[in-house]
Parts: C-alpha cells; sequence; structure tokens
C-alpha cells in the first residue's frame, strides 16, 4: 500500500554569502492516512524547512530544492516539489493544510476570524458569504470554541492563544485536508493549554481520518501523538521506526541522547543530574567529514578506525522497521551505553 | 465604536482650546510690542496706547482670548467711533494696517493653500505608494535600485532648489508653460485646466520630497508585512499572491500610512511658506510670512497662527478615528 504523503530524497538548500546552506540532505519520510508522523528535531535541523518546502511555502528565489514528495490522491499520484506553483495552490488548503507555531501572529490582525476562516473554504469551494460564514461557525463549533456563532465576528486579538490555535486549526481543516502538517503547534502555549490542542488535533485526525506530520522538538508532544517518529539531526534523519522503538530501544546516540536529556520522575529522587549531549550542532554550511553527530558523539571513540569522522553512515536497517544512520549495529550500542552509564554510577 | 469616537471628538475641543489659549499667552510673552511696531514714524506715548486698545491687547490674555472665540461664533466689532467695523461671524480678527477683516483675507488665500496642499498630496500620494509598491515587489531588481536613487534624490533636495530647478527648465528653458499662468489663481470647477496650470508646478515641487520619504516608508512595510507569519497562513490556504499581496499585505503595510499622510498634509494646510514664496503664490503661508516680516500685523499672526494648529488637531481626529476603523485592536471597548 502506497502512503497518502511519500517524501523521497528530499534536499533542500540555500545559497548565502557565506556558502551553501544545506537545510536537509537526503531526506525521506512518508506518512499514511490515520497515522502520525512525528518529526524531532532541534533548530536547524531541517524539520520545517522540509515540510514547508513540501507544502511549497518556502522562498522559491532563495532556495534550491530536489527530490520528490508525492501526493497520492484519488486522480493520481503528484509530485509536490516539480508541481506548478498554480498546481501546488490548488492543493494547498484543500489537500493539505498546515499550522503554525505561533498563534498569536499567524491570524491576521485586521480582519475577523470568521472572514478569515471563510476566506479558506471559499478558495476552494463556490458558495455565498453567508454559507461560508456558516461554514466557519460549524467548523469553529467543531474545534471547540464555546458560543461560535458570536466569536466568528471577533478579532484574533480578542482570543487567547489556545483558542487561537484553535482557531488556527479550524482554519485549515475546514476543507478536509487529508494531510496537516502542525509545525510546532503547541510550543507557544501554555502546558495544559499544550495538551488540549494535541488531543483535539488528534480527536480531529480520526474523525476526518487524516495524516498528520507533528514537527515538534519536544519529546513529550512525540510521546502524546506519534505512531511513527522522524529524528533529524544537522539536515539528516538520523532514525526512523514505530514510537515504542524510538522510546525503548533507539539505536542511534543522538536519539539516545536526547532521551538522557529529558527528566524523569522516578530518577530525580535519587540525586541524578540531568544528562546533556555536549556540543552543538554544526554548521549546516561546512558539515564534518563522516558523521555529523561525530564531534559529539560518545559512541565514536568505540568505533573502530576513526570510522566516524571519516566514513559518512548510511540509513540502515537495524532492527525490523527502525532505520538508522550509524555505524554501530543495534547491539553495540546497548552494550556501550550500559557501560557508560556503570561508568558515570561509579565514578 | 461610537463612544470611542464621542471621546475623541471632545478630547479634541479641549485641546482646540488649549491650544489656543497658548497662542494667545505665546504672543503675551514675546517681547515684541505690536502697538509700538504699527505705529508711525511720528509716534507718541499716547499714538501707542491707543493701538493697544485698537488691537484689543489692553485687556487681561485670557479675555482676549474669550473675545476672539466670541467673535469666532457672534461676529465681532472692531475700533470706535467713525473708525468703527464690524466683522460678521467667523471673525478672525480685524487688520488695521489693511483696513480689513482677517477672516476675508483667509478666505482669499486658503484656497491657494489648500488647491498647493491637495495637488502635492494626490502626486505625493500616488507615487509615493505606487513606487514603495512596486519596490517592494521587484525587491533588489532593477526597479528597487532605481527607487532607492529617487529616495535619496527626493529626500535631500529642498523644495527651494527643486522649485527653482523646475522654474529654471521648464518655464525659462523649455517655456513649457506661460510663467503668469503659475500661480495664478483659477478656479478648479469653472477652469480646471487653468487651475492645473496654476497649480501643478508647485504641488510637483513640494510633493517630490515627500514621494521619496513615502516610497521609502511603503516599500519597507510592505516587506515587513509580507515577512509576517500570517502572510504565510494566507499562503497555507492557498490564495494566489495577487490577493495576498492586495487583501492581506497592504491592508496591514499601508494602515500606519494613514497617520503620515494625514499630519503631513494638515501640515501643509497651515501654509507652505516656502513653495509659495517661490512660485509667488498669495497663499496662507505667504500671507503669514508678510504678516510678521513687512507689518508684524498680529491679528494676522494670531489668526493664523490658531488655523494652522487647528488643522493639526482635527487631523489627528481624523486620523484617530480612521484607524480604529482600519485596525481592530485600536478600538477600545
Amino acid at each position: 500500500m502506497s502512503k497518502f504523503l511519500e517524501v523521497e530524497n528530499l534536499n533542500v538548500s540555500f545559497p548565502t554569502e557565506d556558502g551553501l546552506v544545506q537545510a536537509t540532505n537526503e531526506v525521506s519520510y512518508s506518512v499514511g492516512l490515520g497515522e502520525t508522523l512525528a518529526i524531532v528535531g532541534e533548530s536547524g535541523s531541517g524539520k520545517s524547512v522540509s515540510n514547508l518546502a513540501v507544502m511549497g511555502l518556502h522562498n522559491a528565489g532563495s532556495t534550491n530544492i530536489s527530490g520528490h514528495a508525492w501526493l497520492d490522491l484519488p486522480s493520481g499520484r503528484v509530485d509536490l516539489i516539480s508541481a506548478k506553483p498554480e498546481e501546488l495552490r490548488a492543493l494547498r488548503g484543500k489537500e493539505m493544510a498546515m499550522i503554525f507555531q505561533d498563534p498569536m501572529s499567524a491570524l491576521h490582525p485586521f480582519f475577523t476570524v470568521g472572514k478569515q476562516i471563510a476566506e479558506a473554504w471559499h478558495l476552494h469551494n463556490t458558495g455565498s458569504k453567508r454559507a461560508g460564514l456558516a461554514r466557519a461557525v460549524e467548523m469553529l463549533d467543531l474545534v471547540g470554541i464555546p458560543d461560535a456563532s458570536k466569536r466568528v465576528n471577533d478579532f484574533p486579538h480578542q482570543f487567547s492563544g489556545g483558542m487561537r490555535q484553535r482557531v488556527m486549526i479550524a482554519m485549515s481543516l475546514i476543507n478536509n485536508p487529508s494531510l496537516l502538517i502542525a509545525d510546532e503547534p503547541t510550543t507557544a502555549l501554555d502546558v495544559t493549554v499544550q495538551s488540549q490542542i494535541l488531543q483535539l488535533i488528534k480527536d480531529l485526525q480520526k474523525e476526518f481520518n487524516m495524516a498528520v506530520i507533528m514537527i515538534t522538538h519536544d519529546l513529550g508532544v512525540v510521546a502524546e501523538v506519534a505512531d511513527r517518529v522522524c529524528v533529524m539531526y544537522a539536515g539528516k534523519i538520523v532514525e526512523t521506526g514505530g514510537i515504542d522503538d524510538i522510546f525503548y530501544q533507539s539505536v542511534h546516540p543522538y536519539t539516545r541522547g536526547l532521551l538522557a536529556s529529558l527528566p524523569r520522575l522516578e530518577q530525580s529522587s535519587l540525586g541524578h543530574r540531568l544528562l546533556a549531549i555536549p556540543g552543538t550542532p554544526p554548521s549546516l554550511i561546512n558539515l564534518p567529514n563522516g558523521c555529523s553527530f561525530a564531534p559529539r558523539c560518545a559512541f565514536a571513540e568505540h568505533v573502530g578506525s576513526g570510522l566516524c569522522t571519516s566514513t559518512t553512515p548510511k540509513l540502515e536497517l537495524k532492527r525490523e522497521d527502525q532505520w538508522a544512520r550509524c555505524h554501530l549495529g543495534a547491539s553495540d550500542v546497548s552494550r556501550i551505553s550500559q557501560l557508560q552509564i556503570g561508568a558515570t554510577i561509579n565514578g | 465604536m461610537f463612544n470611542f469616537v464621542v471621546r475623541r471628538v471632545i478630547y479634541t475641543l479641549i485641546l482646540l482650546i488649549l491650544v489656543s489659549i497658548s497662542v494667545f499667552y505665546i504672543f503675551d510673552w514675546i517681547p515684541v510690542d505690536a502697538a509700538r511696531l504699527i505705529c508711525s514714524k511720528q509716534c507718541t506715548p499716547a499714538l501707542v496706547e491707543a493701538n493697544r486698545i485698537r488691537l484689543g491687547l489692553d485687556v487681561p490674555v485670557l479675555e482676549q482670548w474669550w473675545r476672539f472665540m466670541q467673535g469666532l461664533f457672534l461676529g465681532r466689532d472692531y475700533g470706535q467711533g467713525a473708525a468703527a467695523f464690524h466683522c460678521p461671524a467667523p471673525a478672525f480678527g480685524y487688520t488695521f494696517t489693511r483696513h480689513q477683516c482677517v477672516t476675508e483675507l483667509i478666505a482669499k488665500t486658503f484656497p491657494v493653500t489648500l488647491s498647493l496642499a491637495l495637488g502635492a498630496f494626490f502626486l505625493w500620494m500616488v507615487v509615493g505608494v505606487s513606487l514603495g509598491i512596486l519596490a517592494a515587489k521587484n525587491r533588489g531588481k532593477f526597479l528597487d535600485k532605481a527607487s532607492t536613487v529617487f529616495v535619496l534624490v527626493g529626500t535631500s533636495l529642498p523644495t527651494f532648489l527643486t522649485g527653482v530647478l523646475i522654474i529654471i527648465f521648464v518655464v525659462l528653458k523649455f517655456n513649457l508653460i506661460d510663467p503668469l499662468q503659475i500661480g495664478n489663481w483659477a478656479n478648479p470647477f469653472t477652469d480646471p485646466v487653468g487651475w492645473l496650470k496654476a497649480f501643478f508646478f508647485p504641488s510637483l515641487t513640494l510633493a517630490i520630497a515627500y514621494a521619496a520619504t513615502y516610497t521609502r516608508f511603503t516599500r519597507s512595510n510592505v516587506l515587513e508585512t509580507a515577512s509576517e507569519d500570517y502572510i504565510r497562513t494566507a499562503r497555507a490556504k492557498g490564495l494566489s499572491e495577487k490577493v495576498i499581496l492586495r487583501k492581506h499585505v497592504l491592508r496591514a503595510a499601508l494602515a500606519p500610512l494613514v497617520t503620515m499622510a494625514g499630519l503631513d498634509f494638515s501640515g501643509l494646510l497651515g501654509g507652505a511658506i516656502i513653495t509659495e514664496k517661490i512660485f509667488g503664490l498669495d497663499g496662507l503661508g505667504s500671507l503669514s510670512v508678510k504678516a510678521v516680516f513687512q507689518t508684524y500685523d498680529l491679528p494676522i499672526i494670531v489668526a493664523t497662527t490658531i488655523i494652522a494648529s487647528a488643522f493639526v488637531v482635527f487631523m489627528n481626529l481624523i486620523v484617530d478615528i480612521a484607524y480604529a476603523y482600519i485596525d481592530p485592536r485600536v478600538r477600545i471597548k
């Protein structure tokens, strides 16, 4: 079965005065209807850039893109990367929608939310203004905005952050898209509001059988919503697999580092220090030879003959349905990390 | 919204009262004695006193102001006996050097100033805003660079230089227009061509500097708005670039222009002294300058000062209300 969205070898780069910034490098991922793919990584890892490119929302003038992003539409497969801007525009907001990090700035301050939501509907449907507004009320109601028929005439500044994100969701889903890309939708929100918004996205996903891509740097969010996970580092996917594989048997040292840097309830009482990954991500203009993560990797010294700093690892199958871009095998990693944990505790 | 307007109007009226009182105090405080200055060569202390009474400067400042306000609404009598004269409402004063009601002078000069200001305003808004939008749309390309040159030249050329250049080239060198027609008042409703001939070049002179500023302002505002998150949202909906620019970008980018344009325009309604002088226009600016330097005609000076400041205050009101209409965030419940 082919997935609804299949991204293949996506390269995005920006020419700058200092050189070519390779924002994403041979990135491939896919997501099926009803499935949630979480893309995790720190700032600059390429997680947003690759999805903006899929949506065609990058700055076309200053971006080089190659690769494919196949959208499996009933009318046939479409490559979003090679599609004409007009074709892409017709798909945006209809088949695929996107919501953004900061709901405070993502809505136009001069128009009522009703107008903004209805505008999305009118673009892909024919109907009267009244019908558009009625649809907007329906959507506001669906995303849990109380008193929707009145609130539809309010302006964005009259809503709280969480409510605005609900408005954004209402707007993006008004045409029943099959793909929703959520770019850190809860980062700017309070923790309590965060889980409400995530729950809302999950509920709506079930209702509309959507494919959801959740871009985040928050592993808590991943745990809550994802079916599959892609971990990105320095523009590459370093590990991908099912949610349980990633959380309980991750192979790539970077993924392990991310997980180890999460505070855990059961550890705090034992006086554990929170583990941090040493160093900073490399510059995307000149990546180090070999594995991009090698300079920060605690495992690199355990790999023979400087392999990590000389040869770029490929994304390899490490376990069933779990891929990692690392020279180590799955068993090596767990053996070495046990050694290290032992060393930390003893030392 | 209604409450907002009512409150703004009340503030404006209070502000007008304060401003006009200040004008009277300022002319009272400055060390120039109007009664002495308009006195002829064979001046005696008695004549100076008589002048003081004629000018109404013998009473306290607040009373002078009160009489002025009364005159505005009810008309006012000036002088005594055979020299007595009545100015009907709105009476802005009476000039004893010209023996005329100031209102008459203003009624004659204001249309000139208004024509100049309107012409300039129209020119600079059309040129400045459209050039700014075009420059932003073609960022980094030839048109953008050309507009940068225009902005640099326009903002660095003072009006007295552009005015003189226009006179030299348009009138003297290429004889494009009969110099007598420039600034020669013509009624725009009965003689639109004559009006255009009278005011096109003076307005152009005034407009160039403003157009440059507005080009720069529009360009940077459009670019800034285009990179806002809500523009990306509009794109994500599937809107076309045309609609995004027209509806989403310009609405937000041009809103601050309303404030700027309103205040610039109202400033010009008080008279554009340099431009009026260069082209020999009999506007409010020329009237004030003459009143100050030739005769020190205090009633005229006071009247034009109050009128100029009143325009600014009124335009502030209009801008505030317009802005609240444009930007819903300004409306206070």
